[in-house]
């Protein structure tokens, strides 16, 4: 069954992109690194500077999904004293700053989310705004309090599909997921990449032939190039690392966010140049009729 | 792919278990309300694989017999039993009040009870035709058990390992270094054995396919509480009968020291249905619970998820794992294996923690008494048995059996001792064991 029951703000959002022939910019920062404060500027200005979706990571101690760029930055906004609770007031900044217009996600381990009660992140999360949850080790066959959670608030639910997923495993998956489905691009950890996983855009078909309405592709996307090449195929081009290494720097904070805005700017561009190139119809309808 | 008779067959018996309710052959995912499948979905294609593989080996005569031949050839099992009356004496009363008896799983090849866990997995790797094997170590005994499988059976394997136990541990980090092992020392987080099974992880995420991940205790995802519980249930088995052999009846107690809680599941396991049997878990009290600086989790910790499974964990308010402090580094982990919260809230099983003082005192006295040098992981057992045993002197219990697992030799702890107890004060200080035992990386 997979009729959602409320209405997706990021499907809604995904949907919108589509009818304007595109795939959407989903960028991901961690709250708290280099601080609380600066990370929400971070946010604000990855908004301004063209994405359509924002992911926060929350910091956790064993990130295992996560290669060392977001390993340094979560360490460093741990040893900053950032917060799980934090993640809340970035995540109402980038509603009230885009007017609603910019969906939230976040991005978090579960043992936090476990620790601070699964329904009451759900409840405090809806109430800032946010859009929803994705969960990179917590799998469908486990998520039955978090399932009903975000039913009772509203949130969507983004699990992960990986190329070693089995076409029971995608069905399950797309029809656990609300939102979209976060397809991770290669077998391995996040950091940039110099090619995006060639198994990626299989990927992204069987997921949809699956059941799944939005799928967006993740892991090693770094460049305008390599965002052009998946948003041909895919409903979202997920980044983080990339995103993450340009305020990792030593530079001073207002080149660091002017590098963060440049390269935002790169990718969003990749992301609306990538269907004028090629054939945008042909490539959904062969996707539709793998669907179908 | 289509299930085989003796799939079926094991199967069959794990339902049969479930109806009867015996403890000692619980399935998993769940041990009550701990365990699951905490995991990237990338894993969850191997981890089925591997639970699929290990129920076809389990109903598969000829795997059972190669395993009980490396046991048996390879190993050295069984393992034996040995009494130890000038430690028993240790614990007062009238003598011969109180008898303790060891598991000697030191006396295995590789010197500890890891080898029972590697060599069943190694042979499911063979199985399903991968030729990598990476594991993570603390003390280093998993390690070298696991650098030996793999030069036993052709495998290519690399170890993570935290920095500061690789300095702690330097004698195992050169043993891997020789078996043929690529030791790879992890310079993150806690830098111990938690952040070694990160980096194991982010490495199996990777390479998955040709790849198995051999985890070196009872914890993680399904199945591995259950299959590394099923290599190791052999200790308990065997000592089960030794001891109705030596005594004529049961143990009064029967007492393990807990890292994940392999040794300590492998000797209980044979004893959980044995309702008079006391069973006694000793976790790493470290510099005492009460400072912080210890691994005890179940007077220190809650329930949370940490690699793969639902289990008590040391955390703070925010789900953050705290780091684990024991002067043992196979028990210097925040969590603990799933089968352990699940027989702790049963109240099956008692768990208390013993400090690195009380671990290391009883460490001397096993060496001194007996002639043997424990390692310093079971030393914490040894220093809870004394506990368990004076405290039935002061009820005025006589003729207690109490039954100790062994798990290890203190080879590898001698440097930590030496430097513990000043022992080479007028030879050149603590520098001279640890050059002894350390040298340059590219040397080993
Ligand atoms: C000798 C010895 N005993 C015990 C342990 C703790 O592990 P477990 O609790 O899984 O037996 C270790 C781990 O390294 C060990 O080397």
């Amino acid at each position: 069954m997979s009729a959602p029951a409320t209405v997706s703000p990021t499907a809604a959002r995904l949907a919108e992109l589509r009818s304007a022939g595109r795939a959407a910019l989903v960028g991901y920062l961690p709250v708290g690194f280099p601080d609380v404060a600066r990370s929400t500027e971070a946010a604000l200005a990855m908004v301004d500077a063209g994405v359509d979706v924002v992911e926060v990571g929350v910091p956790y101690t064993d990130p295992v999904m996560d290669g060392p760029v977001i390993q340094r930055a979560a360490e460093a906004a741990l040893a900053a004293g950032t917060r799980v609770r934090d993640v809340l007031g970035l995540v109402e900044a980038v509603a009230e700053h885009s007017g609603g217009r910019v969906p939230a996600l976040v991005m978090s381990y579960w043992n936090p989310v476990l620790r601070y009660g699964v329904d009451a992140l759900a409840r405090d999360l809806a109430a800032a705004g946010g859009a929803g949850l994705i969960t990179p080790d917590l799998i469908p066959d486990e998520a039955r309090e978090w399932i009903a959670a975000s039913d009772a608030h509203g949130l969507d639910r983004v699990f992960l599909v990986a190329p070693s997923s089995t076409t029971e495993r995608l069905r399950l998956t797309a029809r656990a997921s609300r939102g979209f489905v976060y397809a991770a691009s290669t077998m391995g950890v996040t950091g940039a990449r110099a090619t995006v996983g060639d198994r990626a855009e299989q990927l992204v078909a069987d997921t949809r032939a699956a059941g799944a309405e939005n799928v967006c592709v993740g892991l090693g996307v770094s460049t305008g190039a390599q965002a052009a090449e998946v948003g041909r195929y895919a409903d979202g081009v997920i980044v983080g690392s990339a995103l993450v290494r340009t305020l990792l720097d030593d530079a001073p904070w207002t080149a660091r966010l002017d590098a963060l805005a440049r390269l935002t700017g790169e990718l969003a561009d990749g992301v609306r140049g990538a269907r004028t190139t090629t054939t945008r119809t042909t490539t959904r309808s062969t996707t539709m009729e793998a669907a179908s | 792919m289509p299930a085989s008779e003796p799939v079926r067959d094991a199967l069959t018996q794990t339902l049969a278990h479930q109806v009867l309710g015996r403890l000692a052959d619980q399935p998993g995912p769940y041990f009550g309300e701990f365990g699951g499948r905490f995991v990237p979905e990338a894993l969850v294609a191997a981890l089925d694989e591997l639970d699929t593989e290990y129920r076809k080996a389990l109903g598969d005569p000829s795997f059972r017999d190669e395993l009980a031949r490396l046991n048996r050839e390879y190993t050295g099992r069984p393992s034996p039993l040995t009494e130890v009356p000038r430690f028993a004496e240790n614990v007062g009363g009238a003598p011969g009040a109180v008898r303790v008896l060891l598991k000697r799983e030191d006396l295995n090849h590789t010197g500890s009870h890891k080898i029972n866990n590697v060599l069943g997995q190694a042979l499911l790797v063979k199985r399903m035709g991968k030729t990598r094997v990476i594991a993570e170590t603390g003390a280093g005994q998993h390690g070298v058990a696991t650098a030996t499988a793999a030069a036993l059976l052709g495998l290519e394997c690399v170890v993570y390992m935290g920095e500061e136990d690789t300095r702690r541990q330097a004698l195992n980090v050169a043993r891997m270094r020789l078996l043929g092992a690529e030791v790879v020392p992890v310079t993150i987080g806690t830098r111990t054995l938690k952040d070694a099974i990160n980096e194991a992880l982010r490495d199996w995420v990777a390479n998955v396919e040709t790849t198995h991940y051999l985890l070196g205790t009872v914890t993680g995802p399904h199945p591995f509480p259950e299959m590394v519980r099923e290599f190791h249930r052999i200790i308990g088995e065997e000592a089960r009968e030794q001891v109705l052999e030596r005594v004529g009846r049961l143990p009064d107690v029967v007492a393990a020291c807990v890292g994940g809680g392999s040794n300590a599941l492998g000797i209980f396991n044979a004893f959980l249905d044995d309702e008079g049997v006391r069973l006694y878990g000793f976790e790493a009290g470290g510099e005492g619970v009460e400072t912080g600086r210890h691994a005890a989790r179940f007077s220190g910790g809650a329930p949370g998820v940490l690699h793969g499974a639902r289990s008590y964990l040391l955390q703070d308010a925010d789900g953050q794992t705290l780091p684990s402090h024991s002067v043992s580094a196979g028990l210097d982990y925040p969590s603990v294996g799933p089968a352990h919260s699940w027989l702790h809230d049963l109240g099956r099983a008692t768990y208390e923690p013993v400090t690195d003082q009380e671990a290391m005192e009883a460490f001397r006295l096993l060496c001194r008494t007996e002639g043997i040098i424990p390692a310093i992981e079971s030393a914490h057992a040894l220093a809870g048995a004394l506990r368990v045993g004076r405290a039935a002197v002061a009820a005025g219990r006589t003729d207690q059996v109490i039954l100790v697992n062994l798990s290890g030799r203190g080879d590898k702890d001698v440097a930590t001792a030496a430097r513990w107890f000043d022992l080479l004060d007028d030879v050149g200080g603590d520098e001279a064991v640890v050059e002894t035992v350390t040298s340059e990386e590219g040397n080993l």
